[in-house]
């Protein structure tokens, strides 16, 4: 290989540059996201797990499904009736953008643009206003 | 063979530097149309589309133009073309690569583009817009890379490109006339909604963009040592004569249609475009494009008539002369008229008229310096080999 | 290189290229079947005859929503016909930017000459043409921009209805240069933004979202009212007066199907081949 002894170095210290922030993060702690959950309903309508890990996913398919299939039939969880809806349906319970989504958004660092169109529940709208 | 861009004189930096200040202008003007959107332009609901398409629009012809000099050579064999099919097909490759910038650029969610490819949708001319225009891109990539690298190393071509070479041809007529069904294939636009506006089309781009090669190749011709040669010249002045005359054939063509058949709606936007337009509701009168059709008209005739002049008398310069007056015909004629008058009037038969903002011809210009910087480069690393292997031949 | 490693090659690499190609190639030939067969009963139910009257184009199965709006109802009830866009434009967030350039609307009003450019008015009675008519979206069963959008961001429901998906939108305007009855507007700008201190959305409806800039925006028939069983804003904000009469056209019983019985309607640009459903008394 020609320029073997500039090429190996400066591959070294560009692979411990990437990898510096692992390096440096390793080992210490870092306390998980505490989210706001709603008061008196227990269940969503789909258990924790996959909401926790797939929400974005049931939003696409909602999404979907709502606009482009016309399956808009309500959804029932504990004898309740949902919309299948981002403002009309999940917001109902968790009623807080700031304190549910954003947090755990924050956190790890993506920034969804669901509300770019879709409006924040009033309680926020009101917070924002307050500020 | 790229590093041949790297060596050049100082007319040659300062030239691709003068195309790299063009270009960051335009940058920063789209970031200032990306965060605020396309209102930035001067594009409102009425006139939907403004010089960003229809510089695309255009364009998709100069690419087709590529055409005049690839099929004589490759098809006819007709070896006077040797020099300049090459530049054809680069010329091609700077065209289109325009185009698709100048389409991302008129695009509110260009993050979203991808969803075309996504969401494929086979009923939407726009779909089959992207596939000519990206396949035309990668064969003239494809067949100029490969063909002027054979020649860079002194061999013949490998046969596998004929086939390559062979499609574009056709492909050629194909990107022009899926770009004319964008328009032509809508109810209720009136001056689009017409047969002929592919073959008006192609007419224009068979003029236009052999025109702009002649400019280049006579550029080059005072400050290069590099001749495209006396016969292929004289072949491309019949070849861009003929496309031009045709052009204005067609044009006239609809003219005839719309006042002879005396159907309003076929004559409001040839009103609009020669005359000027009056809203009967508040008499006011809208004629911003006239002086421009009409000196359209005035500089195609106009350069149809030298361009024979200039090859009786044998004349470079007044070749030169008749070429860009052409050039800026067409240009003016679909660069401006045809997709702007289009929206006027609109389907509730009002007018809007349409300025482009500083920021829209600041994008606008951004996108051609990149057209330009890339034939710069291209057709320095071309005349390169070419010169090199005369040399050494 | 011996000749048996470029074969491999071609054949890796040709093979490759199917391979990314085949599934999507395959999806959108099924997916493009759909739609055929769910737009090819409205065609199949045109007779060739129909052409320059184009007409009350019927699909033959499913619902097919459609309105009847009766000018003169509005002509003599001053108010009424802001009330329907109010209802309408205060529901669906739709923005004032206070100029024409940025303009976006769903519902507002034209002159006979405007709404209806084809026909004559050519010594029509005074009163036609100091009429404003009421115009939207036509929800046509023949849509040219559904046929333009070039990633189905606009389509046709089942139900009939011209929909628009907001997240899908590139933002092309290919639609808004197909509709013949420019009832299509763009997000030029941020519609969440503000002029001098005022946003440009007066009140905003926490039911329905807002747009982002760069997408086409338009009437939607309350298509998510209607599944509920309810009405179009326009039509509840109309009252009892039946100036605006909503329901499927492809059921005889309805009373839209009946209205257009009764009455003597025009449509807007018949002509075009659109097969507009929103017709109009004049």
């Amino acid at each position: 290989m020609y320029d073997a002894g500039k090429i190996i170095p400066g591959l070294i210290i560009f692979v411990g540059l990437m990898l510096f922030a692992i390096f440096n993060n390793a080992g210490s702690k870092v306390e998980a996201p505490k989210l706001e959950k709603p008061v008196g309903v227990k269940e969503c309508v789909k258990p924790v797990k996959y909401m926790k890990e797939s929400h974005m996913e049931l939003l696409n398919v909602w999404r979907d499904e709502v606009i482009r299939e016309g399956k808009r039939e309500m959804i029932e969880v504990e004898g309740k009736l949902y919309e299948k809806s981002l403002q009309n349906g999940c917001m109902r319970c968790h009623t807080s953008k700031k304190k549910f989504c954003d947090v755990c958004h924050e956190f790890a660092s993506v920034y969804p643009y669901c509300w770019d169109c879709h409006v924040a529940p009033q309680a926020d709208m009101a917070l924002q206003e307050a500020k | 063979m790229l590093e041949k861009s790297l060596k050049g004189n100082l007319g040659y930096w300062a030239w691709v530097l003068f195309l790299l200040g063009i270009i960051g202008v335009g940058a920063i003007c789209y970031v200032v149309q990306f965060n605020y959107g396309l209102g930035a332009t001067g594009m409102s609901r009425d006139v939907t589309w403004g010089v960003y398409i229809s510089q695309f629009t255009f364009l998709v012809g100069v690419a087709a133009g590529g055409l005049m000099l690839v099929l004589p050579y490759y098809l006819h064999h007709y070896k006077d073309f040797g020099r300049i099919t090459i530049l054809g097909e680069f010329m091609a490759i700077a065209a289109v690569a325009m185009c698709l910038l100048f389409i991302m650029a008129d695009l509110g969610q260009p993050m979203r583009a991808l969803n075309v490819v996504f969401h494929p949708t086979p009923n939407s001319m726009l779909f089959y817009d992207m596939i000519v225009l990206n396949g035309y891109l990668l064969l003239n990539l494809i067949c100029g890379w490969v063909i002027l690298h054979s020649e860079y190393k002194g061999i013949k071509y490998p046969g596998w490109v004929k086939p390559f070479i062979y499609i574009s041809i056709p492909w050629a007529v194909s990107i022009h006339t899926v770009t004319a069904f964008l328009y032509c294939g809508l109810p209720g636009r009136h001056f689009w909604l017409t047969a002929i506006l592919a073959p008006r089309f192609l007419a224009s781009a068979f003029a236009a963009g052999p025109c702009l090669l002649m400019v280049i190749a006579l550029i080059m011709k005072q400050t290069t040592q590099f001749n495209v040669g006396q016969k292929a010249q004289d072949k491309l002045v019949t070849i861009i004569g003929y496309a031009a005359l045709l052009n204005f054939f067609f044009l006239g063509c609809e003219i005839f249609v719309a006042y002879y058949s005396d159907i309003p709606g076929h004559k409001h936007t040839l009103d609009y475009l020669f005359f000027g337009l009056t809203d009967h509701a508040t008499g006011e009168t809208y004629n911003n494009l006239v002086p421009f059709m009409r000196a359209s008209v005035i500089m195609g005739f106009t350069g149809i008539g030298l361009l024979f002049v200039s090859r009786a008398k044998q004349s470079d310069a007044l070749l030169a002369v008749s070429c860009i007056l052409i050039f800026t015909s067409f240009w003016i004629d679909k660069g401006l008229g045809l997709v702007l008058g289009g929206f006027v009037p609109n389907g509730l038969e009002q007018i809007t008229e349409y300025v482009p903002t500083p920021i829209e011809i600041g994008v606008t210009a951004g996108i051609w310096a990149t057209g330009f910087l890339i034939i710069t480069v291209l057709y320095k690393i071309a005349i390169s080999v070419k010169l090199e292997n005369e040399k050494t031949a | 290189m011996d000749s048996s490693r470029r074969k491999f090659l071609k054949i890796a690499g040709i093979s490759a290229v199917a391979g990314i190609g085949a599934p999507s190639a395959l999806n959108m030939l099924m997916k493009s079947d759909v739609q055929a067969s769910s737009a090819g009963g409205a065609h199949g139910a045109q007779p060739d005859a129909h052409g320059a009257q184009g007409g009350h184009g019927a699909a033959p199965a499913g619902k097919r929503y459609g309105m009847v709006i009766d000018a003169v109802k509005f002509h003599e009830t001053p108010g009424l016909a802001q009330k329907c866009i109010d209802a309408c434009h205060s529901y669906y967030n739709v923005p004032d930017f206070g100029n024409k350039k940025d303009e976006i609307k769903w519902l507002w009003q034209e002159p006979f000459m405007n709404a209806f450019p084809d026909e004559s008015h050519y010594k029509k009675d005074d009163g036609l043409l100091s009429m404003k008519f009421m115009v939207l979206c036509n929800h046509c069963d023949n849509p040219p921009c559904v046929r333009a959008c070039p990633t189905k961001a606009t389509f046709k429901s089942a139900e009939g209805i011209v929909m628009m998906d907001f997240h899908r939108c590139i933002g092309c305007r290919f639609c808004m240069a197909a509709c013949p009855y420019g009832a299509r507007s763009f997000n030029w700008r941020d519609p969440r933004g503000t002029m001098d201190g005022v946003p440009f959305i007066k009140k905003v409806n926490p039911e329905f979202p807002t747009r982002m800039r760069g997408v086409v925006e338009k009437c939607s028939f309350c298509a998510l009212r209607v599944t509920k069983g309810q009405m179009p804003l326009c039509v509840e904000a109309t009252g009892d007066s039946k100036a605006m009469v909503f329901g499927d056209l492809n059921d005889p019983n309805s009373e839209v199907s009946q209205v257009l019985k009764a009455r003597f309607t025009i449509q807007r640009k018949p002509s075009l081949g659109t097969m507009p459903s929103v017709f109009y008394i004049i």
